[in-house]
């Protein structure tokens, strides 16, 4: 197994997978503000995603670009972690995972600027400005919501309760992970779980939300191995292009 | 049309750019915007080094386009553009030129503090943010309060 192809994978199909279901939003979100910033932030994802593809398919080395890995692959060969292939449902939920999303990678990207692998280094810089942009308006979304109306708080209660099983399987370090962290790639993502529930305690509190205490997580994204029902749906659309005229280019 | 056998300087090449206009905010150029990194020139031959806004931002590729037909029309041919993303982009890369001229257009610029200093419409400071992200992914949705116009700030990274 190729360790920094796999690593690549994950940053690279993380934030693809959120940016194609934040993309979903276009042209329907509650506002029209909202959904400019829902299709900016997408954007940003499908960036940062040519950043990350790109680099796993030079590291690969079998000819492949960016586009093939996004758009000719299957839901078993994905390696994003769950929580960002789960359906929208509505709009707050889509704005607590984003949240999630963003505690976890303003201190993963921050950490992987220091990354002994140079483009890593690069790709987190560039992304992290972006991300830290994010998390300014998830975390103050999630408090507007939770401590809103009494129909917002308990959407947004129920999203919380529905997106906190698929938290914990990015703190999860696994062969890929620790193959990095001796390498000096990326720190061992568990060393981050504490940054990310101060983060994600704080702000649920601002928001009068009450935080789940089961520690259960779902895992089998990050590893490929199991994946949701949704991811296969999600790429049916994403990919139908692609899969109907292959290598059809603009 | 340039006759090919002067000498061909980086001063002038970047002047050329400096005539090249963003292709989402046409008052300023790429040089003020500071995505044009690097002029390098080798007899005929011209390097020029980009880096992207954002790294999703969809006008880079217009910009790199741009920047090879001005170049054409100036009898450059030899042109080629290298990308990179390191060091990232900032806001303090615009020119002074750049942002006198987003206030004259209706855009207030970057400040550090994260929020435009006045209305560029009236110049009142009774601003309030609408949205933190807005028609592209460089700008942002404010409003003044007293002339009560809206007005994009160009966010601050
Ligand atoms: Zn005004």
């Amino acid at each position: 197994m190729n360790h920094l192809f796999e690593f690549l994978l994950r940053q690279g199909d993380n934030a693809l997978v959120l940016g194609h279901r934040t993309s979903e939003w276009c042209g329907v979100a509650p506002a029209l503000e909202e959904d400019i910033a829902l299709a900016n932030t997408a954007l940003d994802l499908i960036g940062q995603t040519q950043l990350w593809l790109g680099y796993a398919a030079e590291v690969e080395g079998e000819g492949r670009t960016a586009n093939d890995l996004a758009f000719r692959r299957d839901a078993y060969d994905f390696r994003n972690m769950l929580m960002v292939e789960v359906p929208n449902e509505d709009f707050g939920r889509t704005l607590m995972r984003q949240f999630f999303f963003d505690a976890f990678q303003v201190p993963w990207l921050d950490a992987l600027q220091t990354s002994s692998d140079q483009r890593v280094a690069e790709i987190a810089a560039k992304s992290l400005k972006e991300a830290k942009y994010h998390i300014a308006r998830s975390a103050e979304t999630v408090i507007a919501l939770g401590d809103g109306t009494e129909d917002s708080n308990a959407r947004m209660q129920a999203a919380l309760a529905y997106l906190w099983p698929y938290t914990g399987e990015v703190f999860v370090d696994d062969d890929v992970d620790r193959a990095m962290a001796d390498q000096g790639v990326a720190p061992l993502p568990s060393t981050l779980r504490g940054q990310w529930t101060a983060t994600v305690t704080e702000t649920l509190t601002n928001a009068n939300l009450v935080q789940p205490e089961s520690g259960f997580a779902h895992a089998g994204g990050r590893s490929g191995k199991r994946h949701t029902e949704h991811l296969g749906h999600m790429l049916a659309t994403m990919q139908t292009l692609q899969r109907s005229y292959p290598g059809a280019v603009w | 049309m340039r006759p090919q056998t002067a000498a061909l300087s980086e001063a002038q090449v970047w002047a050329w750019l400096d005539d090249v206009p963003d292709p989402e905010i046409p008052v300023i150029s790429v040089v003020d915007l500071g995505v044009v990194r690097d002029v390098s020139v080798l007899d005929t031959a011209v390097t020029v080094t980009i880096t992207p806004t954002y790294s999703g931002c969809p006008a880079m590729s217009v910009i790199a386009m741009d920047i090879e037909t001005a170049l054409a029309k100036q009898g450059v041919t030899d042109v080629q553009l290298k990308t990179q993303i390191a060091p990232a982009w900032t806001t303090d890369w615009l020119s002074d030129k750049g942002r006198a001229r987003l206030e004259d257009y209706g855009i207030a610029p970057p400040q550090p503090a994260g929020g435009p200093t006045r209305c560029p419409h009236c110049h009142s400071d009774a601003v309030e943010k609408v949205s933190q992200f807005g028609s592209t992914p460089c700008k942002a949705q404010w409003r003044c309060t007293d002339c009560l116009e809206p007005f994009d700030y160009f966010k601050c990274i």
